[in-house]
């Protein structure tokens, strides 16, 4: 099994990200995946054992009764000796059992542990169909907003507040941790730390409606410095459009549907309903790791969104090509 | 079998009506209508009598009125855009109250999806460039559900938000002073 | 009532006072005939059967509703279902398969065999147990009326709020889903209540507690679970129902309602719902067992204390369906110790199982078959179990498709497996007629190697990340390929349960006719004809040991004295089963019908209304009026026909 998700991992492009609760790269999501040997082979053991026993009573020529005794009942003999065994087994049912209850409280501790002073504190907000991102910052300015692609530094716990306003999500990493809900009027909260650089995947846990499917969300993990560039550049306004069809595309953002719903920070497009587009164009993916963040398929999903996504809460848009063309130009900018 | 026949037939037309309002309540359509299709500037109208050739009917009309999903999006649109901003929960404030039977510019679905299109004097802007035009039909039959002018069983039920008014579905049971100023539509129609 | 003295004895009359006695039970039990008297029956036989059947029914849609899943699923991005219709299925089928075949399944098999199990002729309350059934053909009913309708709920089995609440889930997709929780519930709440007083009062002399038959345990545990459970679904379905139509705020964290509580509730019955479907299997197995090993089966005391222990355990771990909400760390560590601790029961019975087959002689016929097939898949589903107990793997696979392929494991190989050997066991005493045993292993091996081709890759899934309820997934995740190998699994399964199905079907036909105990078995049931006649027992048997067919001596005394005349039974008392006084039974009525129609009434129309309740409360009125209006002495009208 190692195998074949190192196998895959190679295969994986990197807009989708590395997906597997085997295959940990923080220290929860280690310690958790060795819970999970010890008791994959422990149970195997146990399984193997009871096969066995079964097996063997399959196997076994029983003893020819004699006619005087009832057909039916076990000889004194034979009940004394299947009470031994039977009895031996539960005993070594209930050591085990205890062992792996131990195993499991003291793992449940361990990855509860981990927690930081000072640690970025990143918000997210679970919506049909999408996350919202916020790093929270003491210095109000160094505060930002964005959606689908969270970016931690290697090697220090990250602590997420996670919160949903609509209906129940779950925000799981399965590479680096377990799965936390997002429950309406339940803020929770959960410490990760990634340990290697890498893109991970996430998706929603919870069936949170038509699009439960297509809710997937990427993690990046980087060395400190890129995290601290990363950082920086999504601090800044979006960036100004340079040629005569940049700027015609920004005016469309502003007077087409897109901004009754959508922000791109610095522009007249501020609404709050849907992902943060200010810094689009350096996101892996669009619709929440539902398609690789190309030209050809954001013009799909501006044109069409409900054929990759229906249900969702984008409407479908028509426009003149030119129009099309211009709007991607601008998009493409907002690095 | 022929005495069963004259129930077993009622069952069957009951079943049949039953089918067609269950499917029209419970359709969930995604694919929308192309956006900003059927627009036509006319001028408003609240009868269909008219000197010369008629003119196509600006009364009814009107689609998702029995859907319930529909009405509920609509209900989110209404949010959304910010309609609550001056309409409130329906009650009115800075804007008119929708939940009443007064309709200064009509209160068909026809007349409601055009006022939110081209806008009203006196502080309705124009949506119509903006909220594409099948979302526009879903916050009309929202709108219309305020005023109880949809089947009950599609309206909406309460929101998972702090105590607004009673739900769509709700309204009648428990609200006996709701009809704020009802009067007869002629005594204020404008002009 | 008074107790006149009942005499025990072989009876020593001649051939002719056994025909005229014989002559007036026919008359007095007999079925009703004609559309009519087909509505008003009250025979547990009549109305198990139609359990057994109308469950099996629901058993095939909600198998077509997996199959569907299952093609939708074989490959990424795939277009057969769109999002909404697998939304609609995947929910339907969990209820289905929950409340509409598993539970009515269990139970409709303990409303055909535990009066003939302990040796009496009926439920301790017949129009009760009419009631009941049609109680829960109205509400299964409804929901695929519903589904057909374009109304099938869609917000999962477990229907969690918001997702299931007004704001989210508008139209009455929902309502219908809460609605149905309520009529299957009232369903299995009466006929638990029929159980009940049916094990403890009408056994026949000599069956003392510790001479119940492994299978009745199981029935009485898991009535008394039905007991304590049911209540909080109900409870939770009508406040979710009334949050939907009249504005409580139950569920609404704005207005100080709660989204866990619903978990809490819903998970307080989920849980134990999940031992009130396996109990009963492990009874089969048990029951199964003795006949094909031609040995008492060992341990029978543990075996009870599991059952026991199994029932009380099963109310206090509800929370880990709950383990990602993010509890408390000692909250979590108690949790997961009583979720582990469940795991001692279980196999205390499994190797008590294993023990029987290790002193016994096995017969490999059918019915053996799916009890070793449950063994070996119900040992791997334990595992798992135990895994996902523990917090941290759980918050890991949690919502996965390992939890899929976990529950399956446990509902399919520990229930189904047993219930498919326990209907090809019961089938002969149903109908008359013997099943083909070529046939029977075959349809065995491919639902078992089917079974394990479905769902065992899923476990990888799982561990892969694949989360569950999703309808499609992209191709870039790998997934595929797994998902294929499930989906071929499920065509296998498929074949193998129509092959079962085409057994039963031929059996009918032109299957050989059983004779009254063709696998000379050990208990009751198989001491009179097959199937059995309306009033079960001539004369009412009598017990003086835990296997009553295998130690019948030729002077076993039999109880004399219930009038033929009328519908009387023993009644015997709670302990030792010593004969205490007689009880007449009613017969025929056409009111529970009525009532399951008013019933039914009451809920559909307050799905649209408030005001149904008082609607519905009028049929409901009339027909308990009727069913409960003094008839005077029918005693005292016998004998003065007779004089």
């Amino acid at each position: 099994m190692p195998a074949m998700s190192a196998m895959s991992a190679i295969l994986i492009p990197d807009w989708v990200g590395r997906h597997s609760a085997i295959a940990s790269a923080g220290p929860q999501a280690g310690r958790i995946e060795g819970l999970w040997w010890l008791m994959f082979w422990v149970s195997t053991a146990v399984f193997v054992a009871v096969m066995v026993a079964l097996g063997g009573a399959m196997a076994r020529r029983p003893r020819i009764l004699g006619d005087s005794e009832p057909p039916h009942a076990l000889t004194p003999e034979e009940r004394g000796r299947m009470n031994r065994l039977v009895g031996g087994a539960v005993a070594v049912t209930v050591v085990i059992l205890f062992v792996l209850l131990v195993a499991s409280v003291g793992t449940g501790r361990a990855i509860a542990s981990l927690s930081a002073p000072h640690a970025p504190i990143v918000k997210v907000t679970g919506h049909q169909w999408w996350w919202q991102v916020e790093y929270v910052d003491a210095v109000p300015g160094r505060s930002l907003t964005t959606a689908n692609e969270i970016h931690i530094p290697v090697g220090r716990p990250v602590l997420f507040r996670l919160q949903a306003t609509d209906v129940i999500h779950s925000f799981w990493v399965p590479n680096l941790h377990g799965k936390r809900d997002m429950i309406p009027g339940h803020d929770n909260e959960i410490w990760i730390q990634a340990d290697r650089p890498g893109v991970y995947r996430g998706q929603c846990a919870e069936f949170c409606g038509f699009q439960h499917a297509h809710m997937g969300l990427l993690v990046i993990a980087e060395p400190p410095a890129q995290y601290e560039a990363w950082y920086k550049s999504q601090l800044q306004p979006a960036a100004t459009p340079v040629t005569a069809r940049q700027e015609r595309g920004r005016q469309l953002v502003q007077s087409l549907p897109c901004a009754l719903c959508h922000n791109v920070q610095g522009s007249q497009a501020s609404g709050k309903t849907g992902p943060d587009l200010t810094h689009l164009a350096s996101r892996r993916t669009i619709a929440a790791g539902t398609l690789p963040n190309t030209r050809g398929n954001l013009a799909g999903w501006i044109l069409d969104p409900q054929t990759v996504k229906p249900g969702n809460h984008m409407p479908a848009n028509t426009m003149a090509s030119d129009d099309l063309q211009a709007l991607l130009d601008y998009l493409e900018i907002l690095k | 079998m022929r005495r069963g026949f004259i129930p077993g037939s009622c069952a069957l037309l009951a079943l049949l009506a039953l089918i067609s309002a269950a499917c029209e309540r419970e359709e969930r359509q995604f694919r929308e209508l192309p956006p900003m299709s059927g627009r036509q500037n006319l001028p408003v109208r609240l009868t269909d009598l008219q000197p010369g050739q008629a003119l196509p009917s600006r009364i009814g009309g009107g689609r998702y009125e029995g859907n319930a999903f529909a009405i509920s999006e609509g209900k989110r649109l209404y949010q959304w855009y910010n309609c609550s901003g001056c309409h409130f929960q329906g009650g009115g404030g800075i804007g008119p109250p929708l939940m009443d039977e007064l309709w200064i510019y009509g209160g068909s679905p026809r007349n409601i999806h055009d006022t939110i299109v081209e806008g009203r004097p006196n502080g309705m802007p124009s949506f119509g460039g903006h909220v594409p035009d099948d979302q526009v039909w879903k916050i009309t039959a929202y709108v219309r559900s305020l005023s109880e002018q949809v089947p009950k069983s599609a309206a909406s039920g309460r929101s998972d938000h702090l105590q607004g008014p009673p739900s769509e579905q709700y309204r009648k049971l428990n609200a006996e002073g709701r009809k704020l100023e009802t009067q007869p539509q002629k005594a204020r129609q404008p002009g | 009532m008074s107790a006149e003295p009942i005499e025990r004895g072989r009876v020593a009359a001649d051939a002719d006072a056994i025909a005229e006695d014989r002559r007036r039970l026919e008359e007095t039990w007999k079925f009703a005939s004609g559309l009519w008297g087909w509505l008003s029956e009250v025979s547990h036989t009549r109305i198990g059967k139609r359990y057994v059947v109308t469950a099996l029914g629901f058993f095939a849609l909600g198998g077509i509703e997996a199959l569907l899943m299952r093609i939708q699923l074989a490959r990424p991005e795939n277009h057969f279902l769109n999002a909404d219709l697998y939304n609609e299925i995947f929910t339907t089928h969990g209820t289905t398969m929950m409340f509409l075949f598993a539970v009515p399944m269990m139970l409709g098999l303990g409303v055909y065999l535990v009066p003939l199990m302990i040796g009496t002729r009926n439920l301790s309350f017949p129009r009760l147990n009419a009631l009941s059934y049609w109680v829960y053909l109205f509400g299964g009913l409804f929901l695929y009326a519903g589904f057909f309708l374009n109304t099938g709920p869609d917000a999962g089995w477990f229907a969690y709020v918001p997702l299931a609440g007004p704001e989210y889930s508008p139209g009455k997709r929902v309502d219908i889903w809460a609605q149905m929780i309520t009529f299957t519930e009232i369903s299995a709440l009466a006929v638990a209540v029929n159980l009940i007083t049916t094990i403890f009062k009408k056994r026949a002399p000599g069956m003392s507690l510790n001479r119940i038959p492994l299978f009745v345990w199981a029935m009485l545990v898991t009535s008394f679970m039905v007991v304590f459970a049911m209540p909080a679904v109900m409870l939770s379905s009508l406040m979710l129902a009334l949050d939907r139509l009249v504005d409580t705020q139950f569920f609404n964290p704005a207005q100080g309602g709660d989204a866990l509580l619903w978990q809490h509730l819903f998970w307080f019955f989920g849980h134990p719902e999940v031992y009130i479907i396996f109990i009963p299997a492990t009874g089969i197995v048990s029951t199964i067992l003795a006949p094909f090993t031609r040995r008492e089966v060992f341990g029978y005391l543990a075996l009870v204390l599991s059952l026991v222990a199994t029932g009380f355990i099963g109310f206090g771990l509800w929370v880990h369906h709950m383990f990602a909400t993010g509890l408390p760390q000692l909250g979590q560590s108690f949790f997961t110790a009583a979720s582990i601790m469940i795991a001692i029961p279980s196999g205390v019975q499994i190797f008590c199982w294993i023990a029987t087959l290790w002193t016994g002689r096995i017969l490999y016929r059918t019915p053996l078959l799916y009890v070793l097939g449950f063994i070996f898949t119900f040992v791997i589903g334990g595992l798992t179990g135990v895994m996902l107990a523990a917090v941290p793997l759980d918050l890991q696979v949690h919502d996965t498709f390992f939890v899929v392929a976990h529950f399956h494991y446990v509902l399919i190989g520990g229930a189904v497996f047993p219930l498919l050997g326990g209907l090809f066991y019961w089938f002969p005493k149903m109908t008359g007629r013997l099943l083909s045993e070529k046939m029977g292993k075959v349809s065995f091996w491919l639902v078992f190697l089917g079974f394990n081709l479905t769902f065992f890759p899923q476990h990888i899934l799982g561990l892969q990340g694949m989360p569950r309820r999703v309808y499609t997934y992209l191709p870039e995740t790998g997934w595929g390929d797994m998902n294929l190998l499930s989906t071929m699994g499920g065509l296998v399964l498929t074949l193998g349960v129509l092959t079962y199905v085409g057994n039963m079907l031929w059996s009918l036909m032109a299957g050989p006719a059983a004779g009254d105990d063709p696998w000379a078995s050990d208990t009751l049931e198989w001491a009179t004809s097959s199937p059995p006649p309306p009033y079960n027992f001539q004369y009412l048997p009598t017990v003086d040991s835990r296997y009553p067919m295998w130690t019948r001596r030729e002077d076993q005394p039999i109880v004399t004295g219930l009038r033929t005349d009328r519908r009387e039974v023993l009644v015997t008392d709670l302990l030792d089963a010593e004969p205490d006084h007689r009880d007449v039974l009613p017969g025929p009525t056409i009111w529970p019908l009525v009532l399951a129609l008013g019933i039914a009434a009451t809920f559909i129309i307050s799905i649209f209304t408030p005001a149904g309740l008082l609607i519905g409360a009028v049929p409901c009125l009339v027909a308990l009026i009727a069913w409960f209006w003094p008839r005077g002495d029918t005693d005292l009208k016998v004998l003065k026909e007779r004089a």
